[in-house]
């Protein structure tokens, strides 16, 4: 897209575009090293990633306060309004995401106080796809690429389907003996979590959606 | 959207002895909507304006092709009497342009030339319900006789709306009508053409984008004397269509 006449509008425009780009990879390194934590059962990594949440909620808050600045003095129209716009939802989205990765981190060190259970290494691969379907929304933000995000939004059904043959697994190690079920019921909530990521990342493709299109997203209309 | 057109123009192209100015343009005004005209400086978009009630046949070499339809009835046939023309669709201009006579004088001269009255009283309703209509009434209504002129900018240019609406028009054109007036005598203005689009049709031309969505139902966009966009407001400055709308009102270079 050509450049605005203001050049400043152009640089705050570039900014919170940045901001986005800042929230989303701190937010997939927290995601990461949650898992990390969890599996490799690292108390240290786990208290990392529980003290880094406020970075991401100060990013969020930095967002909010240029989008506001922008629709202010600005009074954006067209693609730049749709863009602020989903700049606050996404904003507000990946805060959520990150949100998950601190709460997988508590249940890591809830988790150090049972001895290892199985079916901990698979929360490994159960988050890999969520964070691709973040990945690939952000990109599709910075990219106003809306089949990329439609993409993602599809890839959900998947993250879902993961995560109850997990919750199927876990009940089976809570029969066959009841001394797991606390360790489990942590693993469970962290399951939950790594789900969650998924679906907080197809809302970040519905609003990229509803960006780069202007009409809202209506499950109806794409399946 | 009513579907209704008041004014109805068909391929107008229009020409300035051999410059063309407008190209092939096709558009139509609803009824009782506000219907905006925006571009950059030299878009058409008062020459546009000006073909709505022939106010361009007072310029020399000028000529049109194509048709401009007030109720199915096209304005350019020669049995046409322009000056009842100009009463059923009036016009507001940039600069307020009182006469140098009283209040009461400039909303009553256009009902005095074209003799809308019995008597003295029926022509003091027509002043009164005029300026109530474009809410000076009660501002002015205890120094009608004093002189237009002594009125601040924002209520000269309402008392040429008074002026406009007087002779009891169909369509109402405006060209710019806010450009000369700070922002609270611009907010009366805008809140005073959101009130007459109930009895009116309004069409005008604005450069302020802001202005456009605040009173408009419809906007057109005009670039080089072509007609790129129409439609919608609200869809027009959140979803336009065509790249050279985004550029024009997201202020990027075109």
């Amino acid at each position: 897209m050509s450049q605005h006449i203001v050049k400043a509008y152009d640089e705050e425009l570039e900014t919170l575009h940045r901001l986005i780009h800042q929230m989303g990879e701190l937010t997939l390194e927290q995601i990461q090293k949650a898992i990390d934590s969890l599996v490799g059962r690292s108390e240290k990594l786990a208290n990392e990633v529980i003290g880094h949440d406020y970075e991401i909620n100060h990013l969020e808050t930095r967002v909010d306060a240029l989008s506001v600045r922008i629709l202010a003095l600005r009074q954006p129209v067209a693609s730049d309004l749709r863009t602020v716009v989903a700049a606050l939802k996404i904003a507000n989205q990946v805060e959520r995401i990150a949100d998950y990765a601190s709460n997988i981190a508590k249940r890591s060190l809830l988790l150090m106080e049972y001895p290892s259970v199985v079916l901990m290494d698979e929360l490994s691969s159960l988050a890999i796809k969520p964070k691709e379907m973040l990945e690939k929304a952000l990109l599709a933000f910075t990219t106003y690429d809306v089949n990329l995000a439609l993409r993602v939004w599809h890839m959900d059904r998947e993250v879902d389907e993961q995560y109850n043959a997990y919750l199927l697994q876990l009940f089976d190690v809570m029969i066959a003996a009841p001394q797991n079920i606390s360790p489990c019921t942590h693993l469970l909530f962290a399951a939950k979590n790594i789900e969650r990521i998924g679906d907080q990342s197809s809302n970040v493709a519905e609003s990229v959606y509803t960006m780069v299109t202007g009409k809202p997203f209506k499950e109806s209309e794409i399946l | 959207m009513r579907a209704t057109a008041k004014i109805d123009v068909k391929h107008l192209s229009l020409f300035y002895g051999d410059k063309q100015a407008l190209f092939d343009v096709s558009l139509k005004i609803p009824s009782f909507q506000t219907t905006a005209l925006i571009g950059p400086s030299g878009c058409g978009k008062s020459s546009f304006l000006r073909c709505l009630n022939r106010m361009n046949d007072i310029v020399s070499n000028v000529h049109i092709e194509g048709k401009v339809l007030l109720d199915k009835e096209d304005i350019y046939i020669s049995s046409i009497d322009v000056v009842e023309l100009r009463t059923r669709v009036g016009m507001v201009f940039q600069k307020p342009n009182p006469f140098p006579r009283s209040i009461y004088e400039n909303v009553a001269y256009g009902p005095r030339i074209h003799s809308l009255f019995k008597n003295k009283s029926d022509l003091d309703e027509i002043v009164e319900l005029s300026l109530k209509r474009s809410a000076l009434w009660d501002e002015i209504k205890d120094r009608l006789h004093q002189p237009a002129t002594r009125l601040s900018g924002g209520q000269q240019q309402r008392l040429c709306i008074a002026r406009a609406i007087a002779v009891n028009p169909e369509v109402i054109l405006m060209d710019e009508p806010c450009s000369a007036l700070d922002p609270i005598a611009t907010a009366k203005v805008e809140e005073l053409i959101d009130e007459l689009r109930e009895k009116f049709t309004l069409i005008i031309v604005t450069h302020n984008l802001q202005q456009a969505a605040r009173v408009s139902q419809q906007t057109a966009f005009f670039h080089s004397g072509y007609l790129v966009e129409a439609g919608e407001t609200g869809a027009l400055f959140t979803m336009p269509q065509d790249e050279r709308t985004q550029g024009y009102i997201t202020g990027r270079y075109g």
